[in-house]
């Protein structure tokens, strides 16, 4: 201890005044009166993205909180998802999996960009969207260049794409939908499928 | 005040005398439909997502409660329970939390000024600033709701969303809940469609298919549907009868405005005996008493 010294005196005279003033306060000689107010409404003044839920195939609408009103210099920043009460598939529901679309956009092991792996290798090298599509058009490109079949046996016209398939996302909008089957068909491929059959 | 305030306030805790207002808002509720309750729980993803907590990874004991219990994160918890019920074997699944009591416990067991407020529209919230994490909430509440922290010691519970209910939003388990097995309203029309799905229940075979609004705590503002209203406790333990402990009803309800009674009693009766008698003075005759003690020494 230090040199402050309490006497006897000194102590029985602090705990008469703490004991008077806890007396007063439970009398309702309150210091202070409590407000109480509730926790600011979190979205006030955030930007609201529409979308669809990346998950399944019910392709439930979200609606993305960001905070910041997309001025030039203002990062946005996704702080909360929730149901999209007009969207006709979900009216604003969603699932636990929907409910937490949060954790899984800020996520750590979400693929953000394109990577590659060369045969037989073991190291993801990220790259960019340019080189990843190039790649991707000239492998598609070899393969149905060797593979195409543009006759049957019957020497019938059949012009299909057997080696090569493509699956789909689910959350996908009519538009996007019809885009994706027009590219995939235009092309002869047969092999289709939509994540839709979950 | 009011501008301070977005919810008027009908009580607050440790506080004698309510400070009396004009306004008067709508009751509201929160209806659990039990029997549409497939578990997914979606409600418990959006409490934590709206109110910024996040539940420790568990471990899995070999039931699909998860976590194991309420936390100061996890303000609502779907409860498990297999069981046989008249020879049927029934799963049933109860959305726990905070029933917002139109009597809370928690507010009358509650010592700091203000920790726990009710608000006119039924919402009974944990006001953290005020908080003291003395725990005297968790013996007031007949439902072992509320849970202290271990980060900051001070309580915490279901706020049934107050922040989005005081904009005109649902809460957020009410909202996200895909089966519609919780919605919300006021407390009239969420009871008006309890009446319609009892009904509907009872159609199905459900005969004691009921409402839980226990008037043992003067009705909550989360209200179930249960199949089977007449035994309660298979739910995973909800009280068929729940009253705030008579201790708590006792030491805060009669004792504590007695004794406080008693203090500034005894502070008037002492105020008025110095104005009469004055100050107790020294006379001739105990000084002489204490000059004969001096002379003859106790043996």
């Amino acid at each position: 201890m230090g040199s402050m010294k309490i006497t006897r005196r000194g102590a029985l005279k602090l705990t008469a005044a703490s004991v008077g003033a806890s007396t007063l306060t439970a009398l309702g000689f309150s210091p202070a009166q409590a407000q109480g107010a509730v926790r600011a409404f979190k979205l006030e003044r955030t930007t609201e993205t529409r979308n669809t839920c990346p998950y399944c195939s019910v392709g439930c609408g979200v609606i993305m909180y960001s905070v910041g009103d997309r001025s030039k210099n203002v990062h946005g920043k996704i702080i909360h998802i929730e149901g999209d009460p007009d969207h006709p598939t979900n009216r604003g529901t969603l699932c636990p999996k929907g409910a937490g679309l949060i954790d899984f956009i800020n996520a750590k092991t979400r693929l953000q960009y394109p990577e590659y792996r060369a045969p037989g290798g073991k190291e993801w090298k990220r790259i960019s969207w340019d080189e990843a599509i190039d790649k991707i058009a000239r492998h598609v490109k070899a393969d149905r260049d060797k593979n195409f079949i543009t006759k049957n046996a019957d020497g019938q016209t059949v012009n299909r794409w057997l080696t090569t398939g493509f699956l789909a996302a689910s959350a996908t909008s009519n538009e996007t939908a019809w885009i994706t089957y027009k590219a995939v068909r235009s092309m002869g491929m047969v092999v289709f499928d939509n994540q839709a059959r979950v | 005040m009011s501008s301070l305030q977005s919810l008027d306030i009908r009580r607050r805790s440790a506080t004698v005398t309510q400070s009396p207002s004009q306004r008067e808002a709508t009751e509201i509720a929160k209806l659990i439909d039990v029997s549409r309750c497939i578990g997914c729980k979606a409600c418990q993803a959006a409490c934590l997502e709206w109110n910024d907590l996040r539940e420790e990874v568990g471990v899995n004991v070999g039931v699909y409660d998860n976590p194991h219990d309420l936390t100061e994160n996890t303000w609502t918890l779907m409860r498990f329970t297999e069981i046989d019920v008249d020879g049927r074997f029934e799963w049933l699944i109860r959305k726990d939390g905070c029933m917002h009591c139109a009597d809370p416990g928690c507010l009358k067991a509650c010592p700091a000024p203000g920790a726990i407020v009710q608000y006119k529209n039924g919402i009974v919230d944990f006001i953290s600033e005020n908080c003291i994490g003395c725990g005297y909430c968790v013996k007031g509440c007949p439902f072992n709701i509320p849970r202290i922290s271990k980060k900051d010691a001070k309580a915490y519970k279901c706020s049934l969303c107050s922040d989005r209910v005081a904009v005109g939003q649902a809460p957020a388990c009410a909202k996200v809940c895909p089966t519609q097995a919780i919605s919300f309203g006021t407390k009239k029309d969420m009871a008006a469609w309890a009446d319609k799905r009892i009904a509907d229940l009872k159609e199905r075979g459900y005969k004691s298919a009921g409402l839980y609004d226990p008037p043992g705590v003067g009705g909550t503002h989360v209200m179930y549907v249960l199949k089977h209203a007449d035994r309660p406790q298979i739910y995973a333990g909800l009280p068929k009868d729940p009253k705030i402990s008579p201790l708590v009803e006792f030491w805060k309800g009669v004792t504590k405005p007695l004794a406080l009674a008693g203090v500034g009693l005894a502070a008037l009766i002492g105020f008025f005996h110095y104005v009469t008698h004055g100050p107790n003075e020294v006379q001739a005759e105990d000084e002489e008493a204490a000059a004969k003690a001096r002379r003859t020494p106790a043996e």
